[in-house]
């Protein structure tokens, strides 16, 4: 945005040639500026996505790569397989519990952080910063940790379960499909894990909402509280409001991410005990079987139930906006 | 009446609310520490005692996790040197090149602006998994498998949107009239890149190289896609989640070795820890 083409050419006429050469040295210079990245996006991201589109509509194994063509054998046979295949639908419907659950748990513990710390207080730096170190660590540390924490031989949790609250016997939270409370059976591990999921993540919730709150003008809460209204009331009707376009937000991002996620369900359960989400799924088929095919197909499967939940989202936040206009 | 009652009873909520969030993010990283220092054998007489006694006190599991392969041990300190050269690399490679890329989205006009925007962003949208097929294929075709090479190039497709996103924020607030004055002394696009508008915006700089090395060195799926076949070169996270799959390897070498993956990372965060909670929400309050 320089001045140079800002300058309005007609009262200029000699100098009409300018601007535009300007005008074509920026475009030129923003398109190389910009291009490296293009090409890694395209080689890395792009290209890739669109190839495993094409694989799933192949029957291929990762032997046969080397020699195959790109085109050639098309088959409906793997998205036939991913639909018929023992398990494919209590996995969908396990991703979707446990997307859902992780993105609402991280985002209220997020929440309650954010309001219980948001005035200052002695520490208050210090103690901001413990509660971003769940987001900062390494997945592979803070999983084993979680795993030996609950482990029902060694773990601190089972032992003072055991020895102060009574508990009959160790509870396996990560390797127990369902378990009775008070006669209702409860998911265990898929509780266990949406729990990590929310601990882990709920920083990344608070930091948003914070940097959010202290933000909110002091004049609107102090005309409240003159009007006479009690904190859940100031809560509701003058922060929440404020609040609501960071926490759709987050609930897209968080949703986005949580229902891709790989790394944190294989590494505490392994798929195993009712958490057998799709993204692990995929990286069973790709490595215990190296059926290239299939597992593109289910990752594919998987995008695509994503982009009809998040279409659905829009719609509907949509619709309602309209309405609230209206 | 109500008013006074809620007041108090929030008021009290907020302390208890405050205590128990930080006993839940602190305690699983001091049980961490604990375990990494403390004899297997007194961890399973009584799993309880969550301290440690000076009698008792040991580093016997880092010893065992540091030493080299061939001297019996697990050869973390090699894991520590390809994790290093793998996060270093991709924060280098990634501002070399988001650097430009977000100076070109924030500052110039150019054909295609808002759509190479919206495609960097959309690389989020599809799961690791999906680009993971593809991936292991192409760099098992270009002899890219196992190599700490292939790596870094995934970790630069992974974090240059987000360097872009977060560069791009601060580059705006750089004034223009700055630059205007640098072009009239005759500088170049480049030189005003470098001499004006990095200096200016070098803390974001720093804070999203830090972001980047974040995600580099947890990074686990790609390590465990590409590198797992090739023990000299794993990474960290992924040597020490195959040390998990060992048979007779004790909690406290796994605390340990937990303990020396999450200390550089942490200890770099707290470094810089308010560049980088700045770099990373600024413009959520302005939605």
């Amino acid at each position: 945005m320089t001045t140079l083409t800002e300058r309005p050419p007609a009262t200029e006429p000699e100098r009409r040639t300018r601007p535009r050469t300007a005008r074509r040295e920026e475009n030129r210079t923003g398109l190389a500026l910009v291009s490296p990245t293009f090409v890694i996006v395209l080689v890395v991201v792009v290209l890739p996505i669109l190839w495993t589109i094409v694989l799933a509509f192949q029957s291929v194994r990762l032997v046969d790569i080397q020699s195959q063509g790109l085109w050639g054998h098309w088959t409906l046979r793997n998205l036939e397989r991913v639909f018929s295949s023992p398990g494919f639908w209590s996995s969908l419907w396990t991703t979707v519990v446990y997307t859902i659950g992780s993105t609402l748990g991280s985002i209220l513990v997020g929440l309650v952080a954010a309001l219980a710390l948001r005035r200052p207080f002695r520490g208050r730096a210090l103690i901001r910063g413990a509660m971003l170190l769940p987001y900062v660590a390494p997945v592979v540390a803070v999983a084993f940790v979680w795993q030996v924490l609950l482990s029902p031989d060694l773990g601190v949790v089972n032992h003072w379960g055991m020895n102060i609250f009574g508990w009959d016997r160790p509870i396996a939270f990560l390797t127990q499909r369902s378990y009775d409370v008070l006669g209702v059976p409860v998911p265990m591990a898929l509780f266990t894990v949406i729990a990590f999921e929310t601990w882990r993540y709920f920083p990344f919730a608070f930091l948003f909402l914070l940097a959010r709150l202290q933000a909110v003008p002091v004049v609107l809460e102090e005309a409240a509280v003159v009007d006479g209204t009690t904190p859940w009331q100031r809560f509701r009707f003058v922060l929440l409001p404020q609040l609501m376009p960071v926490i759709a937000l987050l609930s897209v991002l968080r949703f986005i991410m949580t229902f891709n996620k790989f790394d944190d369900v294989y590494l505490l359960t392994g798929g195993g005990a009712g958490t057998d989400v799709v993204a692990v799924r995929v990286y069973r088929f790709l490595t215990a079987r190296f059926d290239v095919g299939l597992a593109s197909a289910q990752a594919v499967v998987l995008a695509a139930v994503l982009i009809v939940l998040l279409g659905l989202y829009f719609r509907f936040w949509g619709r309602r906006a309209q309405e609230e206009e209206s | 009446m109500r008013a006074a009652f809620q007041e108090k009873f929030f008021g009290v909520m907020r302390w208890v609310v405050i205590a128990v969030l930080v006993v839940a993010t602190l305690f699983p990283f001091y049980y961490m520490l604990l375990l990494s220092v403390k004899p297997i054998d007194n961890l399973l007489l009584d799993p309880g005692r969550i301290w440690v006694s000076v009698s008792e006190f040991t580093v016997d599991s880092y010893r065992q996790v540091l030493t080299s392969v061939e001297d019996g041990g697990q050869g973390f300190l090699t894991m520590l040197r390809n994790s290093a050269l793998v996060s270093i690399g991709a924060v280098v490679l990634t501002l070399l090149v988001a650097i430009p890329g977000a100076y070109a989205v924030s500052r110039l006009r150019f054909t295609g602006r808002r759509e190479v925007s919206a495609l960097f962003l959309g690389v989020y949208l599809f799961p690791a998994t999906l680009l993971a097929v593809p991936l292991f294929v192409m760099f098992a075709k270009a002899g890219l498998q196992g190599s700490l090479v292939g790596l870094v190039i995934v970790y630069i497709a992974q974090t240059v949107p987000v360097a872009i996103y977060m560069l791009r924020n601060y580059f705006a607030t750089v004034p223009v009239s700055v630059e205007e004055a640098a072009a009239l002394d005759g500088c170049s696009r480049l030189s005003i890149i470098r001499r004006i508008v990095l200096p200016l915006a070098a803390p974001s700089v720093m804070a999203t190289g830090l972001y980047v090395f974040m995600i580099a060195w947890n990074e686990f799926l790609f390590a465990l896609l590409f590198l797992a076949a090739e023990p000299t070169h794993w990474t960290v996270s992924l040597g020490l989640q195959q040390l998990s799959n060992g048979v007779e390897v004790p909690k406290t070498v796994l605390m340990a070795g937990s303990v020396v993956l999450t200390l550089p990372v942490v200890l770099m965060f707290y470094a810089a820890e308010r560049m980088l909670t700045e770099g990373l929400t600024s413009g959520a309050d302005k939605s």
